[in-house]
């Protein structure tokens, strides 16, 4: 053949895989307000496809990349790779080069040391191709191992613009993140209609597994979007908080003050039992614009999201008393275990914002396992490794306190607000307890009496000056003060090394 | 269609800040709980007319009782 035949017919062959599926399938796929892969991509990266893996896989089959593209781009002028089905080909499902393509990408992914995102669309595993891809040791599960292995290396981030059923719903289960488009996202294992045949259960799609579920309820997404748009400004706004790999650093951004608004002193309410959204406190402290809250709409109890403070990233990690009184729960508690080991897998350093009365009491907790929950939460504490600051705002109570990152778990500080109310419990809870014989002891008419002066004194104790006097507290601070000391500490915090621990792993409760 | 407001968490009924046949924006406190020592506001979740409610203050409520039958 001349060079032009040649040339002619690697084009022919390129053209027929850039294009993905039928022309009825790619219909059907943009009536739904989908976008094409190709115009997904196109979003995500600054400049296109830098290079690609694969793009003639499947296409001589007439399956066009075998349902995938795997490739590298740009996302603020940093490569990421990136795995993306194409809906439109065999519904997303992965076939036996799929299965190929996908790992191949996560591990250049690994060993270069890039960010991954995973665009997921799929209607999972080919089921007539099984008996290749299923049993043995090169098989679809090594998308999951190999999921696992990165973990805590690189950062994984999945945008889930359609299904991932079955096995394949452990693909966003597995990433750091997951962004979930409404009404089109969905994940679960078994399908309304297997539900049906298995159980009887008569459900619909979004309620078993709709984003919105996964957003609110199981905590499988991290945020819900409302188009796929969004997702993708989303994962390029997320990856900016992130280094590339667990040896770098977040970068630095010129410093910003907070947006207009009222000052922190103004935001937190005196009266410690009434409620107020710990969200205008982070907005008034962290810099203009820089606040990025994961999820947020999924054990509200507990707020947890990426800022910058001088320019500097940081995790948070907040009570927030609008919501179930800011008490932790068995969610709550998941949802700040694992967005501290997200923080201290990439040397982002974590502040805490204290404002708790403890973990929930009761019987349905208990049976729920709020113990095993709170010591998972503790845990996470304890193990994270970078610079940690702890702000006492209001409530400090018990167990609560602890899981919240208190002195005892070793944070690089402990500090307070001038109204922050430090004790093992409130004075109702502990005048009952230390005084129950004497209260028992009195005459009915004398009880009330006595049990307000003990309150009243008992109240009086609790106050930051005694805990300053005795140096449990580096520091106690005026509202207004506190982001200029934050700066400060974490800016010298930040130049410490970070240990590590010589053993295989802990024994984590779960 | 109606909507039922469940208690989020155990507690007590602190304030009732609706009557039955009231309109209510979404975001409007229906009525306040108290728990772990924190006053827990519960809050109409759409626009719509308090059409039966379901306990009275001093009440001690379990997690997911039915406080508010909106329609």
């Amino acid at each position: 053949m001349s060079q032009e035949e040649l040339r002619a017919m690697l084009a022919s062959y390129a053209e027929r895989a850039l294009v993905g599926g039928s022309p009825k399938a790619r219909e059907r796929h943009q009536a739904q307000g989908k976008m094409l892969v190709r115009d997904r991509l196109r979003k995500l990266f600054d400049e296109g496809v830098l290079f690609e893996d694969g793009l003639l896989a499947g296409v001589r089959r007439d399956l066009p990349g075998d349902a995938v593209v795997t490739c590298v781009g740009r996302i603020h002028g940093r490569e990421v790779a990136v795995i993306a089905n194409d809906m439109t080909v065999k519904a997303g499902t992965w076939g036996y080069t799929t299965f190929l393509k996908i790992t191949q990408m996560q591990e250049l992914a690994a060993r270069n040391k890039i960010p991954i995102v995973y665009l997921v669309d799929s209607a999972g595993a080919r089921i007539d191709d099984q008996f290749d891809c299923y049993l043995g040791r090169k098989a679809w599960g090594n998308i999951f191992y190999n999921q696992v292995q990165i973990s805590g290396v690189v950062p994984q981030v999945c945008l889930m613009f359609g299904p991932s059923p079955a096995g394949s719903a452990y693909v966003p289960a597995l990433c750091d993140v997951t962004f979930m488009v409404d009404k089109n996202a969905t994940a679960y294992l078994g399908s309304p209609r297997l539900a049906k045949m298995a159980t009887g259960e008569d459900v619909t799609e979004e309620q078993m597994g709709g984003a919105r579920m996964h957003c609110t309820m199981s905590g499988l997404g991290d945020l819900l979007v409302a188009t796929e748009q969004e997702a993708i400004e989303k994962a390029r706004d997320y990856l900016a908080y992130f280094p590339d790999h667990f040896e770098s650093k977040p970068s630095l951004q010129p410093p910003r003050p907070p947006e207009d608004g009222p000052r922190p002193s103004a935001v937190v309410p005196p009266n410690q039992n009434t409620p107020y959204d710990v969200r205008k406190l982070i907005r008034a402290i962290v810099d203009e614009g820089s606040f990025f809250e994961l999820k947020e709409a999924f054990a509200k109890e507990l707020c947890t999201g990426l800022a910058r403070l001088g320019g500097r990233v940081v995790g948070i990690v907040a009570n927030n008393s609008a919501n179930k009184g800011g008490v932790l729960f068995n969610d709550s508690s998941d949802k700040g275990a694992r967005f501290i080991w997200t923080c201290n897998a990439f040397n982002i350093p974590l502040l805490f914002l204290q404002d708790i009365s403890g973990f929930m009491i009761g019987s349905a907790v208990e049976r729920a396992g709020i113990i095993r929950h709170g010591a998972k939460l503790l845990t996470a504490v304890c193990e994270a490794k970078v610079p940690r600051i702890s702000v006492m705002v209001r409530k400090g109570y018990g167990g609560g306190y602890l899981a919240m990152s208190g002195a005892p778990t070793q944070p690089d500080a402990q500090l307070a607000l001038s109204g922050a109310m430090p004790a093992l419990m409130g004075p109702e809870a502990a005048v009952n307890a230390i005084y129950l014989n004497e209260i028992q002891a009195l005459p009915e008419g004398e009880r009330n009496a006595f049990i307000q002066a003990k309150r009243e004194a008992y109240a009086r104790d609790i106050n930051p000056y005694d805990p300053a006097d005795r140096f449990s507290f580096e520091a106690v601070l005026d509202p207004d003060d506190l982001r200029d000391d934050l700066i400060a500490r974490l800016e010298i915090y930040s130049r410490r090394a970070i240990p590590r621990i010589d053993r295989r792993n802990g024994v984590c409760p779960v | 269609m109606s909507y039922q407001v469940l208690a989020p968490m155990a507690g007590s009924i602190c304030r009732i800040e609706v009557a039955e046949g009231d309109a209510v924006k979404e975001a409007a406190v229906l009525l306040v709980m108290e728990s772990m020592k924190m006053e827990v506001p519960v809050e109409a979740t759409f626009d719509g007319k308090v059409a039966k409610i379901h306990c009275n203050v001093g009440d001690l409520i379990d997690q997911d009782q039915l406080l508010i039958t909106l329609a």
